[in-house]
């Protein structure tokens, strides 16, 4: 079985092949042009994007070497994310599904996120507790089978990713953030400075970043940071910060965990990549924990996540015929509707 | 505390930010496009809880700046209708062209409201000025500083 994969809901223009759940390939336009142009990175959902579906389709045929006519299934990212950057992958993935006379598979980005973690992996087993940490989001998600999930928590400010770039931001760091971050607080104390985490009154598995951002910003005015600062002190601050919000994700994920006696936990999207995170969850390895992480390159938006889930998806549906139906019903959905997560 | 135009309001805490945006809610009109402006952590996203609030959107409210816009499904007390807020952070846009490939005027209606941050290359996009909510820092940790200006 080959499924052809979209995912362009909001900065990447992304196309995958793959062969049942492996990922035969998987092209993202921004890496693809930061290669082949030197360094030019697209503007946001922007035309080129529409200009490029086509010749990034094309890389991903030929990288898995695949035939058009070949492919058995297309997926596309259905919701959320922005209408118009939606539309351009929904709208060419449902119109070559129609043209191939094969099924149309649309998929939530956000389950995505939750599949990532099983590409060109070992077999996983249900069930498991998702985190999934990105600049976009913070969800918590007991998964209890093949889309049977059950929402724990969400932020109900800024997502760990942004606070990670935010912070960045006022320390004078590149962009983004996060990896800079990451690498200077390898070289500092994170018990330099306590920032403070707000725990939200009766909702254990919620998380709250945007304190610990106005926290930061008030020490580096206090310790007048702009004109006195160094590299010892901006890497205290990074391996402080880094520690509270880490933290924050792990002890929540990892009560959720303990409550529903879980013993699988799987961390994906962007922040999932950071060293600190990373560490801290395979730490609970020796424990009789299994922990799954996805490669770095389906950490962020990409395609393949798309497909895999598509994939999944398409397997676990009973009546198949109604893949055939949505090609036209299926519509883009601009709204993160947790209850469909 | 009283949020008519022209008013400034000093927020002692988040709570109070919350309920200005309640309050100033019931000044906007269905189709509406306001502008929020105001440093990082100056209290907007808390603003847009309180107006959230008002149309009894029942979805978390949390910030937009990496998804550029978040969409809650609410009512109109006022009327009963359904409404939409459509809450957006333009700080990572750099053209007013990428408005139209985002589908931005898809998202202006009379059923729905938009909130947006970092709005000014909305206002080119369309080329008007919208009513504004400005945030600025007090002296206090919590507290903030929320001007509204009239159109």
């Amino acid at each position: 079985m080959y499924t052809l994969a979209f995912e362009t809901s909001c900065d990447e223009t992304s196309a995958a092949v793959l062969k049942n759940d492996t990922v035969l390939s998987n092209v993202i336009l921004s890496q693809y042009f930061h290669s082949e142009f030197g360094g030019v990175v697209p503007e946001i959902a922007s035309r080129e994007h529409l200009k490029s579906i086509v010749e990034i389709t094309e890389k991903a045929l030929k990288e898995a070497n695949i035939h058009l006519k070949d492919i058995n299934i297309v997926a596309a990212t259905s919701e959320p994310g922005l209408i118009g950057a939606l539309l351009i992958g929904l709208n060419f993935a449902k119109s070559l599904a129609l043209s191939l006379k094969v099924p149309f598979v649309p998929v939530n980005h956000i389950q995505g996120h939750i599949y990532s973690s099983f590409i060109q992996k070992e077999k996983f087993e249900f069930p498991f507790i998702s985190l999934i940490v990105s600049g976009g989001h913070t969800l918590l998600i007991e998964v209890q089978d093949f889309f049977r999930h059950n929402l724990l928590g969400t932020t109900v400010d800024d997502a760990a990713g942004e606070a990670f770039d935010k912070v960045a931001k006022m320390l004078g760091l590149g962009y983004p953030g996060g990896p800079e971050i990451d690498r200077l607080a390898k070289k500092g104390n994170p018990d330099f400075h306590k920032f403070p985490l707000a725990h939200i009154k009766n909702k254990p598995y919620d998380f709250s970043f945007s304190g610990i951002k106005t926290s930061v910003l008030y020490f580096l005015r206090e310790i007048n940071y702009i004109e006195d600062n160094n590299d010892k002190l901006t890497a205290n601050i990074c391996a402080s910060f880094q520690k509270a919000v880490v933290d924050s994700l792990f002890l929540k994920a990892k009560k959720a965990a303990e409550n529903l006696n879980i013993k699988s936990i799987s961390v994906s999207g962007g922040v999932s990549a950071n060293t600190g995170l990373k560490e801290k969850f395979s730490s609970l390895i020796n424990k009789g924990y299994r922990i799954y992480l996805p490669e770095p390159s389906y950490s962020t938006d990409n395609a393949g996540m798309v497909g895999i889930t598509g994939y999944f998806k398409y397997m676990h549906t009973n009546d198949k015929a109604i893949f055939n139906d949505v090609t036209f019903n299926s519509r883009a959905m601009p709204r993160i509707k947790y209850e469909a997560v | 505390m009283k949020t008519s135009p022209e008013n400034i309001i000093i927020s002692k805490s988040e709570k109070e930010t919350i309920a200005a945006g309640k309050e100033y809610a019931e000044s906007i009109k269905p189709g509406e496009v306001i502008g929020l402006k105001g440093n990082l952590g100056s209290g907007k996203t808390q603003f847009v809880k309180g107006i959230s609030s008002y149309y009894n959107v029942k979805d978390i409210v949390n910030s937009p700046t990496f998804l550029i816009v978040n969409q809650y499904e609410g009512a109109d007390p006022a009327t009963g209708k359904k409404i939409t807020v459509n809450h957006f952070d333009l700080y990572r846009l750099k053209f007013k062209e990428e408005l139209e490939t985002i589908g931005f005027e898809d998202y202006i209606n009379e059923k729905s409201i938009c909130l947006i941050e970092w709005s000014r290359l909305a206002e080119e996009f369309l080329g008007m000025e919208f009513r504004e909510v400005n945030f600025d820092f007090g002296e206090k940790e919590t507290e903030r500083i929320i001007k509204f200006t009239k159109k």
